[in-house]
């Protein structure tokens, strides 16, 4: 088997409510291997975004504890410098809005220009300027000329987010995380986008973080997917086996609720309650447990592990052997 | 008969310039709609962003001024009589895009709620705050949260107080501007059902705006794709998924990601083929200012844009 470009292992991000550190990401664990796209899907408040955060250390004020082993090294508690010189290089990250993620006040040759110049300074400025061309191409920006000295307001919100991907993908980095990448664009522009994220992953031979919560989006770019529920994974699994045999209640309920090909006059299927907050979570027992009350208690784990039922499919709780959906048979 | 129709709408906003901010051109958002919707139908308007689809929703409901074009109520022109409007505007309701930005953080339920009752009918403080509790059980919220503030409740449920404002007054029609685009899949089940639900209820017919094909195909009985302020396709759901007929509607279905792994390569190849079609067959499908046609019918109920024979 082939190393694995980015191993995490029990990390917990826990940030500062009053006087109380409350986790986030609550033991995560992972892995992301060359050219290979895992896709992090989960509802707002799950812990996605947070997580995507930590493996970047974005973070400045949370917990983290745990590893995370970047191509061998545990970058958990790097400091700032060390961050410096992986971020934008070894790591680039897509951002969800385009106009917030680029400067309203910098033509965007220099916005991409930038991210060469901080980790490359010998390069003169003729080159730097070829390369930021040379780039524009790669992501499809027609006329890269004229688009190198235009500001980010000039461009439509596909064109940009190809810049910000351009500037993610700036200095060839291994891994590329992607929080969203195509929530903010219409349909078309979106197929464009993943098509061209994927074209990139093959060229590149880099391994991809995609997190979103449109299952369709999965469906089209995943290699493998974790499913997050209120700061854990409740389920992993290769794209194929998660669509076809989803195990765990959580996986299937999402699953149910996308409106998709059915009869306009069916009912689509509602999870019941609310996402806990973070102050409130139970940390102990079934995190999911709440939100299925037809389910008898017992069925759910004291402290739920993830169990590999199959090879490279891992489900949490043992609860998803007595599910059912409450408008069915209980058998 | 049809309880909305719109014949010709046009809605232009104007390009000042110059130093003495003098109008020199039009940014033609809305240019030449027109669609009937019929009475307990839900009538879905598609398209990308700055396409107009909006612009137009808010035109019907009065909230963008109509540079010409008719809008029909229930056979009653509400752009020319001025006296119409104060029933129009009971009539027609709007629930809007964004739950956390719809609602004023400094009003509790009770006031966001009774606000359309206070401007329409003379109840007593009792009477209103009973209709305020019933209202919100309709919608599925506790009778005892009129006393709280939008920011103690979750995305789906201040969608569903916009929902209860929007239905106080027993409206006929409710537009419904991407009510579902700011909030997570399984909450968005809850609010599409509840919607489904009222509108059994309550007789209501709804104008669907939204760039959600999935949920347009859910929600709607007919479909009208828009593109740069004018329609390019106009059918019942069945003609717009099962048999598109213009390029760029094509496009627009074929882009839906399907949500069937197996699927992918043989769909990135029909992807492909219709963006190639698209790119080489713009021209007949476009006039030279890159605009849609007029719409021609193709069968009952099934309109596309196309050029004029010969």
């Amino acid at each position: 088997m082939s190393q694995a470009l980015l191993k995490i292992k029990n990390l917990k991000t826990s940030f500062r409510i009053k006087d109380d550190y409350y986790a986030a990401v609550d033991d995560v664990s992972l892995t992301v291997n060359k050219n290979e796209v895992l896709a992090i899907v989960g509802e707002s408040g799950c812990g996605k975004s947070a997580l995507a955060f930590s493996i970047m250390g974005l973070h400045n004020r949370a917990k983290i504890e745990g590893n995370i082993l970047f191509k061998g090294k545990d970058l958990a508690n790097a400091s700032p410098t060390e961050w410096s010189k992986i971020r934008g290089k070894e790591m680039g990250m897509i951002f969800q809005d385009p106009l917030t993620a680029l400067n309203p006040l910098m033509i965007i040759g220099d916005q991409i220009g930038e991210a060469i110049y901080l980790h490359n300074k010998n390069i003169s400025k003729e080159q730097r300027k070829l390369k930021v061309i040379d780039l524009l191409e790669k992501v499809g920006i027609p006329h890269p000329e004229r688009v190198y000295d235009q500001f980010p307001h000039e461009l439509s919100g596909g064109m940009r987010q190809r810049v910000v991907i351009a500037t993610a993908i700036a200095n060839q980095p291994e891994l590329l995380i992607a929080d969203e990448p195509t929530t903010a664009l219409d349909v078309t522009i979106q197929s464009q986008i993943l098509d061209l994220m994927k074209q990139l992953k093959e060229d590149m031979d880099a391994g991809i973080i995609m997190i979103t919560h449109d299952l369709g989006v999965v469906a089209e770019m995943a290699d493998r997917v974790a499913v997050m529920y209120a700061g854990q994974i409740v389920e992993i699994a290769d794209v194929y086996t998660l669509f076809e045999n989803p195990q765990h209640p959580y996986t299937r309920s999402l699953l149910n609720s996308v409106p998709n090909n059915k009869e306009a006059s069916s009912k689509l299927h509602v999870i019941q309650g609310i996402v806990p907050s973070l102050q409130f979570l139970p940390r102990k027992g079934c995190r999911f447990s709440a939100r299925i009350p037809w389910i008898d208690v017992s069925a759910h784990e004291e402290n739920p592990q993830l169990h590999e039922i199959e090879p490279g499919h891992f489900v949490r709780c043992s609860c998803y052997k007595h599910f059912h959906f409450p408008e069915e048979e209980v058998q | 008969m049809s309880i909305l129709k719109v014949k010709d709408l046009k809605v232009h906003f104007p390009i000042k310039g110059g130093i003495f901010g003098r109008t020199v051109d039009y940014v033609k958002a809305v240019d030449g709609v027109s669609f009937s919707i019929e009475k307990g139908m839900t009538y879905g308007l598609v398209g990308e962003s700055g396409s107009g689809k909006t612009t137009t929703g808010r035109a019907i409901i009065g909230l963008n001024k109509i540079t010409s074009g008719n809008v029909l109520f229930e056979g009653k022109d509400i752009t020319s009589y001025r006296r119409a409007k104060a029933d129009y505007y009971k009539d027609v309701q709007m629930i809007f895009q964004d739950p956390y930005s719809s609602l004023n953080p400094r009003k509790r339920v009770l006031d966001i709620v009774a606000e359309p009752l206070r401007n329409f009918e003379k109840l007593s403080r009792q009477e209103e705050k009973k209709r305020v509790q019933e209202l919100l059980e309709l919608v599925g919220l506790s009778p005892e949260s009129i006393l709280k503030y939008p920011h103690q409740f979750s995305g789906g449920q201040r969608q569903r107080i916009g929902i209860a404002r929007a239905i106080a007054l027993k409206p006929k029609l409710i537009i419904a501007d991407e009510p579902v685009s700011a909030l997570d899949v399984s909450v968005q089940a809850q609010v599409l059902n509840f919607m489904q639900d009222i509108q059994k209820e309550l007789d209501l017919t709804y104008l669907f705006i939204s760039h959600d094909l999935g949920v347009i195909r859910h929600m709607c009985n007919r479909i009208g794709i828009m593109y740069k302020g004018r329609y390019v396709e106009e059918g019942t759901t069945e003609d717009i998924f099962n048999n598109p007929q213009h390029i760029y509607t094509k496009r627009l279905v074929a882009a839906i990601p399907d949500i069937d792994p197996n699927k992918r390569k043989e769909h990135a190849k029909f992807r492909q083929e219709v963006q190639r079609e698209y790119e080489q067959s713009f021209n007949d499908y476009f006039d030279e200012n890159g605009l849609a046609y007029d719409l021609q019918s193709i069968s009952d109920t099934h309109l596309v844009a196309l050029p004029k024979k010969g």
